[in-house]
């Protein structure tokens, strides 16, 4: 060997190689430490007794003989089929409206379509209370129509249909919006009439984004537990046994077994969803030409009045909250007040939570994105650790097939450990926002990771030739050029925090109490009103968040990023 | 091979030397080179003085002497003017000249171009072919570039590496490696060729099909099979063959035209079947009246076949 002469500066590049491999690692510490950790001791509770003995299986089987327990699976696993069921058919037409007619106010409708993704799942349920409940506005018609109560089955159904149908439908426009219009051309050219055009191209092009919104419609009704909590009366299912376990009796055991059965539909979804989605990037070829809808009258108009009939449907759903939220007493004083919120934010025992809620969302906006966005670029774009970089990916999706229930149960099982180190952040707002990130990791990790595919892969490999680390290629140039994917993840954070629940319930110490929780004690403690107020105020924030998203990308994109338009290519 | 010279990958064996010093184990950022991609990767964000003066902000050096120093590249270059641009309002071939202005800012020892007239149209190539070589030869540093535009090596290059498969072929001058192609790979992969099934009769002699003919260089066992190796321009056909070795008569059975000269395929009937491409300039068509057709005499000349065996 020659003589080996490092450069002066070699040391110090090889400190920035170190940097990001420890930081990486970090990453992979934080993730088997808030994830696979609390997954773990849920496992380890499930196969043990209270003294912590190994008991084998047999809470599983204590659990299938009890057989009102045993009958909520059977309830969970219908009424998930049937919400989607419902909602795949609603928001198919829907987006086969936005996406294959030429009807006009698109923009709006699909707006007002989107808007359950701003509400805590509770509060469908709460206003399909004062819609069909004892004293609803409709219970009339509901009961001309057969069904005797909307608490059970049917007001769950109807919420988890209100709470599903934007996320249905987003995966469905994309499918659609994936056409190839040359397939379109060539039918027509054969001379084919449109419903075979329908079943023999349409149909087939998007039956993966079909099966997609299924599971996830399957997924999140299952696992949710704010509508059936509120609406459901005495029907169980497993989310709410799992919070009746461990919150009504303390049975951390059985708690742990319902868990890991709400694990096994997720996890099969998620596999589900894994395998579709390889598909349904290479449905598309380059060549492929968008497909343009052409005006059809009566088509056309068609589509308007169904989607319309849908939003208003919507629009019902959430109105109903707000009116709520500004009357005296349903439905013996009909007077407009503001009594509701002064109770839900000065007045009440819940009166912080509302504020603690906005400052869960700031915190996990802050936290989530620079974690996600950071573990994202590290995993994407620097190099080494190879069997660490395909288990933090792994990882990183798999967050999104672990309910929040599951995860919440994990939480406690894990953190409130009096052997644990980390017990000191049991009851602070520190555990909601780490939770919260993780809980939602796999959405936020998959905008970045999209983002940074776009990226010239060879950005690092010019900064190390130019002797620049690589962490001020990372500030200077990746940052800068991913600002639109970064801000939207910190959105996307702000607003599901705002309205978690379900991660949340089992975490939550009385000075950390947040808004969805609150609606739940409220409604439970028969206060209607100030618990439609919370809600609304909930989905206002979301909604001025939002607003302020678009207003500060906009102004970002015309300003900093005014390269982006200053395209005069010869 | 180029990214493992730039430390990008890890060879899985031998070493790598630069200028006395060993860089096999070192990581990218400790190594002397600038680097030119296919894609350029200029970063998007920053204007042309942003992109050029990367390297520069980073050792310290005063802004003044930043902006002088990319004044002075992007004048090296042929780009003066451009500093306050994004490299979206660049084409092509400005967006190439920045990114070499880049990799050059830091004076590195060595450039490594990695197909950098790729995304370029064809007579755009042609121009920067010249003009990167210009600039190299201005600069003095050292250059790799990869290509597999072989007529992109052979102008541009001083010495030529033929790689096949990651094993190397041939190194030696542009015109080594067309001359004397060292493997049938190199022969067939730079320039057009004719390749005729042969057998050994003698040493330096051979038949194919019927055809006797003479090849100079290295010799064969007897009887051996082998293939004849011959660059369309290499045949004598004008004046008197008297005394020219491996004479051949044929018939002209098509001609190409490709611009500045055309490309016939002659049918000697000694060769069985395989047709052999001849070089004519346009002059030359019209003076021996090559049309299809026409009877063709012609003699290959012994000392261009080169002969490899089968």
């Amino acid at each position: 060997m020659s003589a080996v002469l490092p450069a002066p500066a070699a040391a110090r590049f090889r400190v920035s190689d170190f940097v990001a491999r420890g930081l990486l690692i970090l990453a992979g510490i934080g993730l088997a430490l808030f994830l696979v950790a609390p997954m773990a001791s849920i496992f380890e509770r499930a196969v043990q007794d209270n003294q912590g003995n190994f008991v084998g299986l047999r809470h599983f089987a204590t659990y299938f003989a009890t057989p009102a327990l045993a009958r909520s699976v059977w309830n969970s696993v219908w009424v998930s089929l049937a919400v989607a069921a419902v909602t795949v058919p609603v928001a198919f037409l829907f987006a086969y409206a936005l996406t294959r007619s030429c009807m006009p106010y698109k923009g709006l409708l699909r707006l007002i379509a989107l808007i359950p993704l701003l509400a805590p799942s509770l509060l469908p349920a709460i206003a399909f209370i004062q819609w069909f409940g004892n004293q609803g506005m409709a219970k009339g018609l509901m009961q001309s129509l057969g069904i005797a109560s909307v608490y059970g089955a049917p007001g769950i159904i109807l919420s988890e249909v209100f709470n599903c149908f934007p996320h249905a439908l987003m995966i469905l426009i994309a499918a659609l919006a994936l056409a190839d219009g040359r397939l379109y051309e060539a039918a027509d050219a054969l001379g084919t009439r449109r419903l075979r055009r329908f079943f023999t191209i349409t149909l087939p092009g998007c039956k993966y984004g079909l099966l997609s919104a299924f599971t996830v419609v399957f997924t999140y009704t299952i696992s949710d537990f704010g509508a059936p909590k509120v609406i459901g009366g005495n029907f169980n299912v497993l989310a709410v046994d799992v919070f009746k376990q461990v919150v009504g009796q303390f049975n951390f055991s059985i708690g742990a077994v319902v868990g890991l059965l709400l694990l096994v539909p997720s996890v099969f979804a998620f596999a589900v969803d894994w395998v579709v989605r390889r598909r349904l990037t290479a449905n598309l070829s380059a060549r492929s030409v968008p497909y343009a809808p052409k005006p059809r009258g009566v088509f056309d108009r068609l589509m308007l009045s169904y989607c319309a009939l849908v939003c208003l449907l919507l629009l019902a759903v959430l109105g109903m909250a707000v009116y709520t939220s500004l009357i005296q007493l349903w439905p013996y004083n009909l007077t407009l007040t503001l009594k509701h919120y002064r109770y839900a934010l000065i007045d009440g025992d819940f009166a912080p939570a509302f504020w603690n809620s906005l400052k869960l969302g700031a915190w996990t906006a802050l936290i989530g994105t620079v974690f996600v966005f950071s573990t994202a670029y590290l995993l994407e774009k620097t190099r080494g650790l190879g069997p660490l970089r395909p288990l933090l990916r792994l990882l990183a999706l798999l967050s999104m097939a672990v309910p929040g229930l599951v995860l919440g149960l994990g939480y406690i099982m894990f953190f409130n450990h009096p052997q644990n180190p980390l017990n000191f952040l049991y009851q602070t707002m520190a555990i909601l926002a780490i939770s919260t990130v993780v809980h939602y990791y796999t959405s936020g990790h998959l905008t970045a990771v999209t983002a940074l595919k776009s990226l010239d892969d060879e950005y690092e490999a010019v900064s190390a030739s130019l002797k620049v680390p690589f962490y001020k290629t990372f500030w200077r140039v990746t940052v800068p050029v991913c600002l639109p994917a970064i801000l939207e993840i910190a959105r996307y954070y702000f607003v599901v925090s705002i309205s978690t629940l379900s991660c949340v319930v089992f975490l939550y110490a009385p000075h950390t109490i947040l808004a969805a929780v609150a609606i739940m004690n409220m409604d439970e403690a028969g206060d209607i009103g100030p618990a439609a107020a919370l809600g609304t105020l909930t989905v206002l924030a979301s909604a001025i968040v939002c607003f302020l998203y678009a207003l500060i990308a906009g102004i970002l994109l015309s300003r900093s990023q005014r390269w982006r338009f200053n395209v005069e290519k010869p | 091979m180029l990214r493992i010279i730039a430390g990008l990958e890890t060879q899985s064996a031998g070493r790598i030397v630069q200028n006395g010093r060993d860089i096999s184990a070192l990581p990218p950022a400790s190594r002397d080179y600038g680097i030119v991609f296919q894609s350029y990767a200029l970063f998007p964000n920053l204007t042309v003085t942003g992109n050029v003066g990367y390297g520069l902000v980073n050792r310290r050096m005063s802004r003044a002497d930043v902006r002088a120093r990319v004044t002075e590249l992007l004048k090296l270059v042929g780009l003066p003017g451009s500093e306050p641009k994004y490299p979206s309002q660049l084409s092509g071939g400005q967006q190439q000249r920045i990114a070499l202005a880049r990799a050059l800012a830091t004076s590195p020892g060595l450039l490594l171009l990695d197909e950098p007239l790729s995304a370029l149209d064809a007579l755009e190539r042609v121009r920067l072919r010249g003009e990167i070589r210009g600039l190299q030869k201005k600069v003095g540093v050292t250059t790799i570039m990869v290509t597999h535009d072989q007529e992109e090596a052979l102008s541009m290059a001083d010495r030529v590496v033929v790689m096949n498969k990651g094993e190397l072929e041939q190194v030696g001058t542009p015109r080594e490696i067309y001359e004397q192609p060292a493997s049938p790979f190199v022969a067939d992969f730079v320039g057009r060729i004719n390749v005729l099934d042969a057998v050994t009769v003698g040493p330096g002699e051979y038949r194919s099909g019927r055809l006797a003919l003479k090849a100079n260089g290295a010799t064969y066992q007897t009887g051996s099979r082998v293939r004849l190796y011959l660059r369309p321009e290499d045949r004598v056909v004008e004046g008197s063959l008297d005394g020219e070795a491996n004479r051949v008569r044929g018939q002209i059975a098509k001609v190409e035209f490709l611009g500045g000269h055309c490309l016939a395929e002659v049918q000697v009937p000694e060769l069985e079947g395989q047709p052999l491409s001849v070089f004519f300039s346009l002059n030359q068509i019209r003076e021996l009246g090559i049309r299809e057709g026409a009877a063709l005499e012609l003699a290959l000349r012994p000392d261009r076949i080169r002969v490899f065996s089968k």
